[in-house]
């Protein structure tokens, strides 16, 4: 559905590429856990996936980078942000700030789709009820928390149906519960309407549980790829500023193994 | 220096009832953690600590000092505060600046807001980039910036809004560092955080809050095994307590190091039965 082959990206007025020889194929309904230290290229990554690399970030590209098979620089944008939905890393960034309730906030993509109200209004129902924010319809995105803004931006996006979902740390200002929501929510829409998430998190243990599939990134390249076990257990993972889960360190020292848990099960299984 | 909060209550003007009756005392170099989730009072609690908010009702007393006797100013020479969102505090040019504006506020002489500057932007490891625009820093070192800035005020309180978020491994190892310099200098520190594997591994006492109360407080190992009280307040255990208990396995281990002991020590007691 996407793919990059050594792609290679700048950003306008760099010298150093933020992605360097990238190849990643993406495919329909798959559920795509991002990591990598800061700076490693995670957020470009995303850019580029969800075609905000090229369309809105200038620069620089070398390599194929193709939606459906047609190059991405050549796609209509309008068409594109039909099917693409992008989370920002900072919700501020995605909150419009043209509107007074959330409910509005919401609507604002919506409007420039040309659906019936009642057709809007049932999609914001849905995106509401999914990120657990029934209770904010109301308010003004302005009053409400971090972590409620963050959810209110993943609702926005929710609202507009793409078919491929790109989020960028989404839960970074949410609390267990919260993240657990969209998790849980993510992975509801990846089973029953087979979208594709393709999502850049810090929270291993997370992305260990819901992901199908785990890409690690250090210095804007692509330094390896697989099931989230076989990649969030590597030591690579320390080299690269990941970090991994407490299971694994724990599991570490205490077994000779070809494959160290990452999550609380794996780890039980190991253990016990 | 210690802090004590006596009987405070905080409504905001919409009329939420944020803090219902806190009774707390925090002794001299303490580390301590907050936990519970969004809207449980964790913020509104600690904006209490340095004037940005005012108690409805009861006391709060930093050291010696009742705080409603004191300006938001006064207040910030004793109590120093990392916002969660660095782009709260952050409005300088250069990162020299922005950390050095505190101190420099305070009354501090050039020389001395010099060498504090330099010394907060090591401790942040961002000592090379001292010129730099705080805004050519993406979010995760701009929180880091922002600490830096609240280290250079000297103060022997500091409340951290949420370190970690946002942080890699990198980032969360310097926020490691740091508090632990911090810890061993004496400073009095309270953070509130969500990561647990963190406030597990750093924090010696820990305070629960839900729906603007004190649901369970006390030594961090305690806390931690009080699965029935924490549930209630949707705080998960941190990983490691969270599998000694799948594995039906004795005590409350807090780092690596505690769960390979007891897990070792566990094994060897159930072969030998």
């Amino acid at each position: 559905m996407i793919e990059l082959k050594k792609f290679s990206y700048w950003y306008p007025g760099t010298e150093q590429s933020a992605l360097d020889r990238v190849s990643l194929s993406i495919a329909e309904g798959e559920f795509i856990g991002i990591v990598g230290a800061n700076g490693a290229g995670k957020s470009t990554l995303c850019y580029a996936l969800s075609g905000f690399v090229p369309h809105f970030y200038n620069g620089e590209t070398e390599g194929q980078h193709t939606f459906n098979g047609q190059d991405m620089a050549s796609l209509d944008l309008g068409q594109l942000a039909g099917q693409v939905g992008l989370v920002f890393q900072n919700p501020f960034n995605q909150i419009s700030g043209a509107r007074f309730t959330v409910r509005e906030e919401i609507a604002f993509g919506l409007e420039n789709l040309g659906l019936p109200q009642n057709e809007m209004r049932a999609r914001i129902d849905e995106a509401l009820e999914l990120v657990n924010i029934q209770d904010l319809a109301e308010r003004s995105p302005f009053s409400v928390s971090g972590g409620q803004q963050q959810r209110i931006a993943i609702a926005s996006i929710l609202a507009m149906q793409p078919r491929v979902l790109v989020l960028d740390e989404p839960t970074s200002q949410l609390d267990p519960d919260g993240t657990r929501d969209v998790f849980t929510a993510l992975s509801k829409l990846v089973s029953t309407r087979k979208i594709t998430v393709i999502l850049a998190e810090h929270k291993l243990e997370w992305l260990a549980t819901f992901c199908d599939r785990v890409v690690a990134l250090g210095g804007g390249k692509l330094r390896a790829e697989g099931s989230p076990q076989a990649v969030l257990s590597s030591e690579q993972m320390l080299r690269l500023g990941v970090g991994r889960t407490q299971y694994s360190e724990a599991a570490a020292r205490l077994l000779r193994t070809k494959q160290l848990p990452v999550t609380l099960e794996q780890a039980r299984k190991a253990l016990k | 220096m210690n802090l004590r909060v006596e009987g405070v209550s905080f409504r905001y003007p919409s009329g939420v009832l944020a803090l219902d009756g806190i009774d707390l005392a925090i002794p001299s170099g303490q580390l301590l953690a907050i936990l519970g989730e969004n809207g449980a009072g964790k913020t509104t609690l600690v904006k209490l600590f340095n004037g940005l908010l005012r108690p409805s009702q009861g006391k709060v007393y930093i050291g010696d000092w009742d705080s409603a006797e004191h300006t938001t100013a006064a207040l910030a020479r004793r109590v120093g505060f990392l916002f969660q969102n660095p782009d709260d505090q952050l409005f300088e040019r250069t990162l020299a600046r922005e950390v050095g504006y505190g101190p420099r506020n305070l009354g501090a002489s050039e020389a001395e807001v010099k060498r504090r500057v330099a010394r907060a932007l090591k401790l942040v490891g961002l000592h090379d980039m001292a010129d730099a625009h705080p805004y050519d820093l993406p979010q995760p070192q701009r929180k880091l910036l922002a600490l830096a800035a609240t280290i250079a005020m000297d103060t022997p309180i500091l409340v951290l809004d949420e370190p970690t978020i946002g942080q890699d491994e990198v980032g969360r190892g310097a926020i490691s560092r740091i508090l632990t310099d911090l810890h061993r200098m004496g400073r009095t520190l309270i953070m509130i955080s969500h990561d647990m594997d963190f406030c597990a591994e750093h924090a010696q006492r820990m305070l629960v809050m839900l729906n603007g109360k004190i649901h369970v407080e006390g030594t961090t190992e305690d806390v931690m095994g009080q699965t029935k009280k924490l549930d209630e307040a949707e705080v998960a255990p941190p990983q490691l307590v969270r599998l000694a208990q799948a594995l039906k396995m004795p005590g409350t281990p807090l780092t690596v190091d505690d769960f390979v002991d007891e897990y070792k020590q566990w094994r060897k007691k159930k072969k030998s039965k």
